[in-house]
């Protein structure tokens, strides 16, 4: 007669700290985000439940329905420009640094990848100084090359301003999809790439047909990270172009949009209330795009053991 | 010998302990850490002297988050006795949410005209709730060696003032006025509420807003955002990226000539500058020769006291000392640019502060027309205009488009409006 297997204790003990830890720090707070996004003041002030109404006002009344898909699309934009230039530039990069015939490549890696490690602050400051038509350098290298008529105030243009503050994001932050494909690259087991080379395939070719497949599951995780921190961002906005999100809410992104909301600003009081159905939004935002990645691509993504 | 020594120690510690107790101690809040030293240095001791037994500390926060730092602290309940008041909306919810007392009955309150209690009453002026302090006035600042330079006096009527504007950039020495559109406030605050007031009239179109008379789409209200699209063609080269503090560091450092701002930098800019060229003032143009002027003189600045607080007995004292002639003529010679708001009139030293003030004399005073009332919904109506006075200067709207836009957030809200 089979014994019952006792009860695995250490399974559990071994779990508390961390379950105990997260659920102070982060289930709790989120669970009371979304239920303080189901209540609102009434007249006199007092706090009452209203079920779903202050997302009736935030997709409904144009004032707030206009702000938020503003700000969806800009960050749309905002992540797209990522996609699009920091991910395949942050490959290209990791493929160069992998190639054996490159010397300093140490140099470049840690240089590329210092931008990473610095604060907004000093990277907003430093870009707004750069391109500050009064004492940045910008218009004087421009004019240096004869380009001085390509200078223009980008930041405080409304068809610019966005663009450009991606790209400066993008230069802080290239260093990371760098680093875990130069990984990924560096894991490929070498008789992989001999026998390739005995196959006739090399250059470019080996890289799109046997490289490529192999690190195709890091750059999966690195758009999902690209996404996730994207559509929290807010930072790097504050920094340059304050909580207004200027010029003309060009710049405003869901995470600016949720601050002035939230905590108020200047004569505006802080509206919790309508800050936490923002942040819920958010939430569900971030919540459909993992789920969409992960269900519809990540199972779909072949893995090579090797 | 030792022991004697150690005796008449230990009996000097406990009776100075003793001593100490008695002695009441009150904190005030501030969002003017700028002023710390001046606290400390000059206005605290002054009344720590007349006032043995009452001790005072200033304790600051950073102006962006004072409001929210003190609603959090009146919330839990550690604030200081002394609430340093914002002007209208803000104070007025901590009084209704009864975080601080009512100041109706201090005797001091007599010293003040209506209009500078205005801004810490309920709506209906049955109660004031905070000791005002001082007030900023909006005007121009002007370089009074690069005028001299190109022979040029300060502008009395609008045409001579595009006329002076017209000529500083002709002669490409000096940028004609310094002013950004990045920071949105410049060009809403230094820009539409300094010279709005001439065209509407100050404290008559301000109050007509207010009891729905007269609308934002009117004449008076639309003119402003017209004559703030004619100044971009002043600003320097990439004004849509310069930031507040970019126009200061072009007026101080003597490459622009005129900078409309208001009287707060004065403390500011003086050592700044260190003598480098001379600074004038002029206030906002007139349309006309002869023309009543109008100035923007907004009470600002103000002092309340916690309704919580554990000492409300000596806090008083030092509210009916604020509105003192005493702490006037301290505060307003400490701190160049805020001016009191006393009826008492307040000797100053600073030319460039007496300028200012001078022309409360000359002019009708008024207050900003965004910040009674008109700010209490959603949309913000200040914050609005912040936007729409920038999109006008860089040209995103015209002055007609950003009026009737402020017009239609207003009315979504303001009955008298609807």
């Amino acid at each position: 007669m089979a014994q019952r297997k006792p009860f695995r204790w250490h399974i559990a003990v071994f779990l508390a700290p961390a379950v105990l830890v997260y659920t102070a720090i982060m289930i709790v707070p989120l669970i009371g985000t979304l239920n303080l996004s189901l209540f609102n003041l009434t007249e006199a002030g007092e706090r009452v439940f209203v079920g779903l109404r202050n997302f009736a006002t935030l997709f409904g009344d144009p004032r707030w329905s206009e702000s938020f898909w503003n700000a969806l699309a800009n960050n749309g934009w905002f992540f797209l420009v990522h996609m699009l230039v920091q991910n395949p530039v942050g490959v290209m990069l990791a493929a160069l640094l992998s190639s054996p015939r490159l010397r300093m490549a140490a140099f470049y890696r840690t240089a590329i990848f210092i931008p990473t490690i610095l604060s907004f602050v000093i990277v907003g400051f430093v870009w707004k100084l750069i391109l500050s038509p009064i004492w940045g350098i910008a218009p004087g290298m421009l004019d240096a090359v004869g380009l001085k008529a390509l200078f223009a105030p980008w930041l405080g243009r409304e068809e610019y301003a966005l663009t450009t503050l991606a790209l400066i994001s993008v230069w802080q932050f290239v260093g990371i999809p760098m680093m875990l494909i130069y990984a990924a690259l560096l894991s490929i087991p070498d008789e992989v790439i001999e026998a390739a080379e005995m196959d006739g395939v090399t250059g470019w070719s080996q890289f799109r047909k046997i490289k490529l497949p192999l690190i195709l599951p890091s750059i999966g995780i690195i758009s999902i990270l690209t996404f996730v921190g994207n559509f929290n961002a807010f930072d790097l906005i504050y920094v340059s172009q304050g909580a207004l999100a200027g010029p003309n809410f060009s710049t405003d992104i869901l995470g600016t949009f949720l601050y002035r909301t939230f905590f108020g600003f200047q004569l505006q009081l802080g509206d919790p209330h309508m800050g936490a159905t923002i942040a819920t939004a958010m939430f569900g935002i971030i919540l459909v795009g993992v789920c969409v990645y992960l269900f519809a691509i990540q199972t779909r993504l072949r893995r090579y053991q090797f | 010998m030792t022991g004697t020594f150690r005796l008449a120690l230990l009996a000097s510690t406990v009776l100075g302990g003793a001593a100490a107790a008695q002695d009441v101690t009150l904190t005030i809040e501030s969002w003017r850490n700028d002023d710390l030293q001046i606290w400390q240095d000059t206005i605290i001791p002054a009344f720590e002297a007349a006032n043995p037994g009452i001790k005072v500390d200033f304790a600051p926060s950073a102006p962006a988050e004072y409001n929210a730092v003190l609603n959090s602290k009146l919330d839990a309940g550690s604030a200081g006795d002394l609430i340093t008041c914002r002007p209208f909306e803000a104070s007025l919810e901590l009084f209704s949410k009864g975080r601080i007392a009512d100041l109706s009955d201090l005797a001091a309150m007599a010293n003040f005209p209506d209009v500078a209690k205005s801004a810490w009453q309920t709506d209906d002026g049955a109660a004031t709730f905070c000791v005002p302090m001082a007030s900023v006035i909006h005007g121009f600042m002007y370089n009074k060696t690069a005028f001299d330079e190109l022979g040029l006096t300060p502008p009395k009527t609008v045409d001579e003032f595009y006329a002076v504007l017209d000529r500083i950039k002709e002669d490409e020495t000096y940028i004609p006025m310094a002013m950004g559109a990045a920071d949105q406030w410049e060009a809403a605050t230094m820009g539409y509420q300094n010279i709005g007031p001439t065209y509407w009239k100050g404290e008559e179109g301000r109050k007509a807003l207010i009891d729905g008379s007269q609308k934002l789409t009117d004449e008076p209200w639309v003119e402003p955002f017209r004559q703030l699209a004619k100044w971009r063609d002043y600003l320097g080269d990439g004004f849509e990226a310069q930031t507040y503090p970019d126009s200061q560091n072009l007026f101080t450092l003597g490459r622009a000539a005129i900078y409309p701002t208001g009287s707060w930098e004065i403390g500011v800019f003086g050592p700044q500058i260190a003598g480098a060229f001379e600074m004038g003032a002029f206030p906002p143009p007139v349309a006309a020769e002869g023309d009543t002027c109008y100035i923007s003189d907004h009470t600002d600045i103000a002092m309340g006291m916690n309704a919580g607080t554990e000492h409300p007995e000596e806090a008083r004292k030092f509210l009916e000392w604020v509105g003192s002639a005493e702490f006037a003529t301290l505060y307003a010679n400490a701190l160049p640019g805020f001016f009191s708001l006393n009826a008492t009139a307040v000797e100053m030293q600073d030319p460039l502060a007496q300028e200012f003030v001078s022309w409360r004399e000359t002019c009708e005073p008024t207050i900003r027309s965004t910040y009674q009332i008109l700010s209490r919904g959603t949309p913000n109506l200040e914050n609005e205009t912040w936007n729409a006075s920038a999109n006008v200067i860089t040209g995103a709207e015209t002055p007609e488009e950003a009026a009737a836009r402020l017009q239609q957030g207003l009315a979504s809200w303001y009955e008298p409006q609807k």
